[in-house]
């Protein structure tokens, strides 16, 4: 065996599928080393939730190779479910059960003792905060405590490697930064983690590593600061009171980002990639004002998804 | 690779035990929806007991039979009807399942891949067991009397309640081809239809027009209702017994490996 293999708990190489005409992986590889958190992050349709179907041993692979604790998961999947755990995109427990009956069944079903499954059942009940909700069957529950319990159910077998996909995705805003702190806790454990996401923020928060991916193919894979600092950190976004003026403002502008510079025509807004984004933001400032045109106003954000996916393929993602 | 070796060679050595475990695990969630959900079971029972009062009061003056009342012809009838009825919900349970998900989770565990389907099949055996004995105990409140002791009533229990899991089985192939409630409700209800009427379970099969009697005989509907007629209000059971256990075991030797195919291939 190599030694890059050895040492990773997640190794995808050159891994090709299609479903009839439509190509949903070309060609991925990557790998995740023990202990660490791989943020696969991808718009809706590019080739996520297949990707992970796959490693899951729900869905086989046309072409290449995947182990998941050095098992191959096309040659021995049975082998690979005992080290794996998975909560997918819409929370898979049963309604009609409690809790605790549902973490106790996927406890059996991962072949644990009877005393072991109740112990782990009830220690992952409190921890995800749902010890007033054991004896509750799951359609009293809310979105964020149903995740929650997938999350825990994901967890009954102690899986060596988790599998959440899109965790956070139909959350508000509140439950999200719940299952954030669940996860990170998860990930100081050292569980190694493979979690695909739509958010940029979420990887950035969550992944060591991040792997993106647009219509089945890795676009760019690197940690968050390398990725940031390849999408140029941030998006200075300005709007001035007098619309007559936006193009004579945006050429002003343009020598300050680090990519050019963009007006929105619904927004009136004018956009500016930048690397150092509060000394673009004085400098914006300084320039605008000198000319004696009025900002209405100005803000300076973090890159959103389309906007990286712009700017790494040049071509709106969606 | 002698760690998947021996992995492998300690998977082998408690699969049997687990599959089993895995099985009773997942007939326990199954049966619990029950508890959980008793409208589940009411509904379950009132459509077959309204079917035996109905046949009973509304057809039963004017159906001659060979057995000394309609309801002593009915019953071993009706009983067989039940549990044909209560098969088809077989695939509807599983296509509810595929729907939501859950399946997907089931799929991802070291579980027997056998063990959702079995674990469908056998509790809904075990419900048909108990809405067999509630139709019995109906039918003794409004008449029904057998002929012969109680153990030949129990074996023509155990016998109907064998063939509707056999039928669960068809059922549940279905459920996982059409992987929809809905389309699960009307498929595994249609075909059933004919069936329990072209048979010998409300009639006599001789009263027929000829070109449906030669298919109503030999229906193993017919067959096994026979038996249960037979054992129920006296006679030799036997040939009958044995043919059904035939069609019993032909039906589980083709639907189990169709339905264990299609669940492995399902997505």
């Amino acid at each position: 065996m190599e030694p890059s293999i050895r040492d990773s708990i997640i190794s995808v190489k050159d891994v090709y599928k299609s479903f009839g005409k439509v190509q949903a992986l070309q060609g991925i590889s990557f790998e995740v080393p023990k202990g660490t958190v791989l943020g696969l992050l991808g718009p809706n349709g590019s080739g996520k939730t297949t990707l992970v179907r796959i490693l899951t041993t729900l869905l086989q692979l046309d072409r290449g190779t995947a182990t998941v604790s050095g098992i191959n998961v096309s040659e021995h999947p049975a082998l690979v479910r005992n080290h794996i755990g998975l909560a997918g995109q819409n929370a898979a427990v049963d309604d009609n059960l409690t809790g605790k009956e549902n973490l106790e069944l996927v406890g059996r079903l991962y072949h644990l003792s009877w005393s072991t499954t109740r112990k782990k059942a009830a220690d992952l009940l409190e921890r995800f905060s749902l010890t007033d909700a054991v004896n509750r069957t799951i359609k009293t529950y809310s979105g964020g405590m149903r995740r929650r319990l997938d999350l825990a159910a994901s967890l009954m077998g102690q899986p060596e490697v988790l599998f959440l996909d899109e965790p956070t995705t139909g959350l508000d805003p509140r439950s999200r930064a719940e299952m954030w702190e669940v996860i990170k806790e998860l990930v100081r454990e050292g569980t190694t983690l493979l979690l695909t996401t739509q958010y940029l923020e979420e990887a950035d928060f969550l992944a060591d590593d991040i792997v993106m991916i647009d219509r089945g193919k890795i676009i760019a894979q690197g940690t968050a600061d390398q990725l940031k600092a390849r999408m140029g950190g941030g998006v200075l976004e300005l709007r001035i009171v007098d619309k007559n003026r936006m193009k004579e403002a945006e050429e002003l502008l343009r020598g300050l980002g680090s990519g050019p510079t963009q007006i929105d025509e619904i927004s009136n807004h004018i956009k500016i990639p930048v690397c150092d984004g509060s000394k673009a933001l004085v400098d914006a400032v300084r320039i605008i004002d000198n000319k004696g045109i009025k900002i209405a106003d100005i803000e300076l954000r973090k890159p959103t998804l389309d906007e990286v996916f712009l700017k790494l393929t040049g071509q709106q993602s969606r | 690779m002698s760690y998947n070796q021996a992995q492998s060679t300690h998977l082998a050595k408690q699969s049997l035990f687990w599959a089993i475990s895995d099985i009773v695990a997942m007939t326990k969630r199954n049966l619990l929806h029950y508890v959980r959900v008793p409208q589940l079971l009411i509904f379950s029972s009132i459509q077959p007991v309204m079917f035996l009062l109905l046949f009973t009061y509304v057809f039963g003056g004017a159906i001659k039979t060979s057995a000394g009342s309609y309801i002593n012809f009915l019953i071993p009838g009706i009983i067989v009807q039940t549990v044909l009825f209560g098969a088809t919900q077989t695939g509807v349970g599983l296509a509810n399942d595929l729907s939501k998900g859950f399946i997907e989770r089931l799929r991802s565990l070291p579980m027997a891949r056998s063990a959702v389907l079995a674990g469908r099949t056998i509790s809904d055996l075990i419900r048909n067991i108990f809405v067999v004995l509630l139709m019995t105990g109906v039918g003794f409140l409004i008449g029904f009397r057998p002929e012969e002791n109680i153990g030949r009533l129990l074996v023509a229990l155990g016998l109907t309640v064998l063939f509707g899991f056999a039928f669960s089985w068809i059922s549940a192939t279905i459920g996982m081809l059409v992987k929809n409630v809905e389309t699960a409700q009307v498929a595994g209800f249609i075909w059933v239809f004919p069936l329990v009427f072209a048979s010998s379970i409300f009639v006599p099969v001789q009263t027929m027009p000829e070109w449906l009697q030669s298919f109503a005989t030999h229906s193993p509907i017919t067959v096994t209702v026979n038996a249960t007629r037979t054992l129920i209000l006296g006679g030799d059971a036997m040939p009958d017994i044995w043919r059904s256990l035939a069609w019993i075991a032909g039906i589980l030797l083709v639907a189990v490996p169709i339905a264990v195919y299609r669940y492995r291939k399902s997505t």
